[in-house]
């Protein structure tokens, strides 16, 4: 097993671009589904984004340790797709009994939109880039947990912006999802400008 | 019943599935599905082709292979045993392409894996695949396959064109044309998209209103109440229904068009599922 050997500064710098330059919805539009669907308020952006961080955070882990535990012993790397998407599926599934037994507050913010996090891509790529990129265990990790947090920054934006967009008067034809685009375009304006700080 | 099943076999019948998913019910400009796609690969129009003949092969296939086991697959599970099938065939696909595509392959990047989380792919195995048989199930796949295509080609030629200037490599404008280079950054997947649902809502619109003032038309001929009264009415329910991303208008076509039984139901909780997912 050859990893990119990293230091800790290089794991924070990895964090920073994930939250900032490399931000999953503006830089790399994993994650678009939710992030236009479930913004329309803050507080549903935030249960969400919350939710993401935490299933992306606990699959980084288990798709890594499966990946370089069972896949790539076996010969079986091909295999990497079909299996991530039923690790992702069963996670969730066991979180979501597991928060609904133990931590019922936390289940009671984050349960419904746990169901909708299997087929968010950005939580599937998330497991993907670490494998591409042939990150450790814990650059891995940490990772899937920065692209979360810089997930719940992006939707957290955009869910304010949203809220002050129901005021406005757009054409007709703009009304409703046009406008979100064109909000979430302006957005995406201002994250390209963090491209230029370089790490 | 059987009329029903004779007619959803004919040849118009086929024509109807494929005119519903390419046009009337396009995925991308009318349901809003399968977006990080449709954002993140079209930066030109060999990339966004490329994408959605990918995901056409997909989804033909696993239309057919979900169409075949609908009777076998229990209903508590079917959506991981969905997302098997899918996934084998996205595997398949990216081998495919890694051997004969490598170009492609490579400039599409993760987004051939992630195949596996279009919401498109699932929401025609759940609403079309899981109750029909195997040729109406094969052509639904095909037909919103190409529906997606059909829209990053759109999207990937727009931005390509303004973004440097050229079609599929080729230059197009001679060289006083400076590309507009934010097109091919993220910002202008967004703007593009904008753009382009909204001409499709102003079309939309259009027809609404038309079939709106034939009804208006009608009221007044057949009724007694004066017809002042009920333009005010219709002035005013037509806010409501023209704010949504999915338009009811569009239930009057498709109940004539051809569909399962309860085609109308699905196909709401479908374009919801959307938004959400």
């Amino acid at each position: 097993m050859n990893f990119t050997a990293l230091s800790f500064t290089d794991v924070l710098l990895l964090m920073l671009g994930a939250v900032l330059t490399e931000n999953f919805i503006f830089s790399k539009f994993y994650g678009c589904c939710p992030f236009l669907g479930v913004s329309d308020k803050p507080d549903k952006a935030i249960g969400m984004g919350m939710a993401v961080t935490f299933v992306m955070t606990v699959s980084g882990a288990v798709t890594w340790a499966v990946y370089y535990l069972i896949l790539l012993p076996l010969k079986l790397e091909y295999l990497r797709t079909v299996a991530f998407i039923l690790i992702i599926a069963a996670l969730v599934q066991v979180i979501e009994m597991f928060l609904r037994k133990f931590v019922p507050a936390l289940y009671n913010s984050l349960g419904i939109y746990l169901p909708l996090i299997t087929t968010n891509c950005a939580v599937l790529g998330a497991a993907l880039v670490n494998i591409q990129k042939g990150y450790g265990f814990i650059p891995s990790v940490c990772y899937g947990f920065a692209a979360g947090r810089g997930f719940t920054l992006a939707i957290t934006i955009f869910a304010g912006v949203r809220a002050k967009l129901e005021f406005a008067d757009p054409p007709r034809a703009f009304k409703g999802f046009p406008m979100t685009l064109l909000a979430a375009g302006l957005l995406a304006m201002i994250f390209s400008g963090f491209s230029g700080i370089s790490f | 019943m059987a009329k029903d099943n004779a007619e959803k076999y004919s040849f118009r019948g086929l024509l109807g599935l494929l005119k519903k998913g390419i046009i009337t019910d396009n995925p991308t400009f009318v349901q809003l599905l399968g977006m990080c796609p449709t954002l993140a690969t079209t930066t030109s129009v060999k990339n966004g082709f490329g994408m959605g003949i990918a995901a056409t092969a997909v989804l033909v296939c696993s239309n057919t292979l979900i169409s075949l086991l609908r009777k076998f697959i229990p209903k508590q599970v079917r959506i991981a045993a969905y997302i098997v099938v899918i996934s084998g065939f996205v595997t398949a696909i990216e081998m495919l392409m890694k051997a004969y595509f490598y170009d492609l392959y490579g400039a599409l990047g993760l987004f051939i894996p992630l195949i596996v989380v279009n919401c498109i792919i699932l929401a025609r195995a759940e609403a079309f695949a899981s109750k029909n048989r195997v040729l109406p199930s094969a052509v639904d796949g095909l037909a919103y396959g190409l529906g997606f295509t059909f829209a990053l080609t759109l999207i990937g030629s727009v931005r390509e064109l303004l973004g440097a200037g050229t079609f599929l490599g080729h230059e197009v404008f001679g060289s006083w044309y400076s590309p507009a280079i934010i097109f091919i950054l993220p910002a202008g997947a967004f703007f593009t998209l904008s753009f382009i649902i909204a001409g499709v809502q102003k079309v939309r619109n259009h027809f609404s209103d038309k079939q709106r003032l034939d009804r208006l038309s009608n009221i007044e001929e057949t009724s007694d109440i004066p017809a002042y009264y009920v333009r005010n009415e219709i002035a005013e329910t037509d806010g409501d229904s023209s704010d949504g991303s999915t338009a009811p208008d569009n239930r009057q076509t498709e109940r004539t068009a051809v569909e399962n039984t309860d085609g109308n139901g699905n196909d709401k909780t479908e374009a919801e599922g959307g938004k959400t997912l």
